[in-house]
């Protein structure tokens, strides 16, 4: 008994878990908020709306393989804003570099078909994170050498990217019936590895591919990149103080490239993910910037820019987004789902204050336990990550 | 000549709305906080507005266009205020990072829009009928050149929105009022040393930024369109963009403004400019104009950013 509540202790000391917290209380006042708009559209079916919201991403294997189908592009996208966002960039741009990886893996898995078996898939993810990269390039570029304002650069990559998308598009891979791209090749979609059989109902089967395994890798990858390597270091040096990393010897034109590079593949290899995935989705002509690049922000922020955190942050986002769906049987526009997301981003605004709170809380009381002639726990983590970056 | 006047008149329409919103961005900027949030107090200004210039004119009461229209824009700059408020509170009261309430109430406007249409009117698109349009100013429609390049085939906003430069210039260089919100942007504890209140200002600051934005978004819908689709189809963030390329001066966001609309109109009407229709270049290609040119421009420009220096950094009094 005594060595669990040690534990218990160590754990709650820690600066992950006031964080984890505050994200919990953020996600109560955003359902909070959103049943309350429910109650006032429609009193009598507002109860069956929330369970829905709840338990859509749930109700069955289908939805649930949705779930993880639609969290890819959005995982990955959040990764990209989490990413820049480590060096102090706002990548806005994410729009503009998912539709253009988009593109070219659309692009390659129509024309590529020389290419063998499941390594078509592979070249035409690598295509794609080739060319969001050079879609990130361009304003990282331009933020480091001339000194243009990132946020204004990336909108209008996003605005470039997606009339020149529109154009390519017409002229190489174009479905003029449907008014999209033309579908790739069988081998160019990503392997189903058999969850096609685990996640359907009947005979309907989800969308779920190996899409969210290369999300999660990517995840994994990042994580790794940023806490353990120089390379990461130097670039949250960046972050933190941009002058006092280059007294240190930093290259911070280097790192701000790279940063805006790599968040651009990720954001690239977003758009493939969504695209190549036997759903028969094709990129449509429209005058509309891809929505899956801004909804990158919002996961980023509700990861609170931890890698890991995003990937369960795109899941959450999309479990909800299925819930919208179901709950659409009630009569309800779906849209309260973004409602809800949007005030939980809100609420996760104040998570530095609650942390603040909850930290301040754990320490009055462990000072109380040291003056009580009580050893204090010692195992206090690393005060890692948080919204304040 | 018909051709001058026709781009001109265009112009304005895609101009306006941008100037009026980045100045609006100006004040809250200028202020120490960065407002992104421009997009969704766009479009929940627009929404207010045109839905209750939908109501009325359904309504069949008679009241004069142009005074149905000044009420419009009252309603949507007290909407945008009200809006506004949510991230001063966020940013100034609760020091939270600025870009995360901005993105979400970016989130939540066009959610909020679609939602409360559908369940007002079970559909999302809110029409009206557009009766605003003036034809031709009394007396001043007949100045030649002047005339119908600034007079003909106008908007009563077109002029709102050059109002709204030449007070937003005067209030920000030659108020006290305008002094104390730039001292706030610049250096928040250097104003409250001398009494200044800073979270004051900045709320001052917000606020107007609030209302402009709302106001934009019905200035944006009112010419372009027949209806609310929930949209403003990227101004926000493109007036985030003439804010910046502007360098935060009144002066240079007008400039800023009609160079983007300029390009804009041309991008748009190029099949009725005979040099241009004829050469042959795909629809696509011109539409990218205007943020390619823009791009250029600004890496040529941009080397000493006139930005706020306090912006974005939440003030606290007890730190040093």
């Amino acid at each position: 008994m005594k060595k669990i509540s040690a534990r218990w202790r160590n754990l709650y000391t820690k600066a992950g878990f006031s964080s984890f917290m505050a994200s919990l209380l953020a996600i109560l006042c955003g359902l909070a908020v959103g049943f309350v708009v429910l109650l006032v559209a429609d009193p009598a079916n507002a109860f069956w709306g929330l369970l829905a919201i709840l338990t859509g991403g749930l109700s069955d294997m289908k939805n649930l393989g949705q779930v993880l189908y639609a969290a890819t592009p959005i995982i990955l996208t959040g990764l990209s804003v989490g990413f820049a966002n480590k060096t102090g960039l706002f990548n806005i741009g994410a729009s503009g570099q998912f539709i253009v990886g988009a593109y070219v893996a659309v692009l390659m898995g129509v024309k590529c078909t020389f290419i063998p078996g499941p390594l078509l898939w592979l070249a035409c993810l690598l295509g794609a994170m080739l060319a969001g990269a050079v879609w990130g390039l361009v304003p990282g570029f331009l933020k480091a050498v001339c000194n243009v304002n990132e946020v204004i650069a990336c909108i209008m990559m996003n605005y470039i990217g997606m009339y020149g998308v529109n154009f390519l598009i017409q002229l190489t891979v174009f479905d003029s019936l449907k008014n999209q791209s033309l579908p790739v090749a069988e081998n160019a979609n990503a392997p189903k590895l058999g969850m096609d059989l685990i996640f359907r109902s009947g005979a309907t089967a989800s969308s779920a591919n190996a899409g969210i395994f290369i999300a999660v890798l990517a995840g994994v990858v990042i994580y790794y990149l940023i806490e353990k390597t120089k390379f990461g270091y130097e670039l949250k040096a960046c972050g933190y103080n941009r002058d006092a990393a280059r007294y240190a010897g930093i290259n911070e034109t280097r790192s701000i490239v790279l940063s805006m590079v790599i968040a651009g593949a990720l954001s690239g290899l977003g758009g493939a993910c969504l695209y190549l995935a036997g759903a028969g989705k094709g990129i449509e002509v429209l005058d509309t910037l891809a929505a899956e690049g801004f909804n990158g922000i919002p996961v980023a922020l509700l990861g609170l820019n931890n890698p890991i955190g995003i990937i369960f942050s795109g899941l959450f986002v999309a479990y909800l987004n299925q819930g919208g769906f179901n709950m659409q049987v009630y009569g309800f526009a779906p849209q309260v789902i973004d409602i809800i997301i949007s005030v939980v981003i809100y609420f996760a605004a104040f998570s530095l204050l609650l942390r603040g709170f909850v930290e301040r809380r754990v320490k009055r009381r462990e000072e109380k336990r040291a003056a009580d002639g009580r050893p204090a726990v010692s195992g206090r983590g690393p005060q890692e990550g948080g919204g304040a970056e | 000549m018909n051709t001058v006047y026709f781009l001109v008149q265009q112009t304005m329409f895609f101009s306006i709305p941008l100037l009026i919103v980045a100045l609006g961005g100006m004040f809250s900027e200028r202020s120490g906080v960065v407002n992104i949030a421009l997009e969704g107090i766009m479009i929940m200004g627009a929404f207010s507005s045109i839905l209750f210039i939908n109501i009325v004119q359904s309504s069949g009461a008679a009241l004069p266009p142009q005074l149905l229209l000044l009420l419009a824009v009252l309603i949507a700059a007290a909407v945008g205020v009200l809006v506004s408020m949510a991230h001063a509170y966020a940013s100034i009261n609760m020091k939270a990072d600025q870009v995360i309430s901005g993105t979400a109430i970016n989130m939540f406007a066009p959610a909020f829009a679609i939602f409360a249409a559908r369940m007002i009117r079970s559909v999302q698109q809110i029409p009206f009928s557009n009766t605003f349009r003036i034809t031709k100013v009394p007396v001043l429609g007949d100045i030649p050149v002047l005339g119908p390049l600034l007079f003909q085939n106008t908007y009563i906003t077109t002029y709102l929105g050059f109002a709204v430069l030449a007070v937003s210039a005067v209030v920000l260089y030659k108020t006290r009022f305008g002094l104390r919100l730039r001292a706030c942007g610049e250096h928040p504890q250097a104003a409250d040393s001398v009494g200044v209140n800073v979270y004051r200002m900045r709320y001052a600051g917000v606020a107007i930024s609030g209302a402009l934005a709302g106001v934009g978004g019905l200035v944006f819908v009112v010419p372009t369109s027949t209806n609310f689709n929930a949209t403003v189809a990227g101004y926000g963030f493109l007036a985030l963009a003439v804010l910046i390329f502007g360098q935060w001066r009144p002066s240079r966001i007008l400039f800023a403004a009609f160079f983007f609309g300029l390009m804009k109109t041309v991008a748009s009407a190029y099949s009725g400019i005979p040099f241009l229709a004829n050469l042959g270049v795909p629809n696509d290609v011109y539409k990218m104009v205007p943020y390619v040119a823009t791009l250029i421009v600004l890496a040529f420009t941009s080397k000493n950013s006139m930005a706020p220096r306090a912006e974005g950094i939440p003030y606290d009094k007890g730190s040093r």
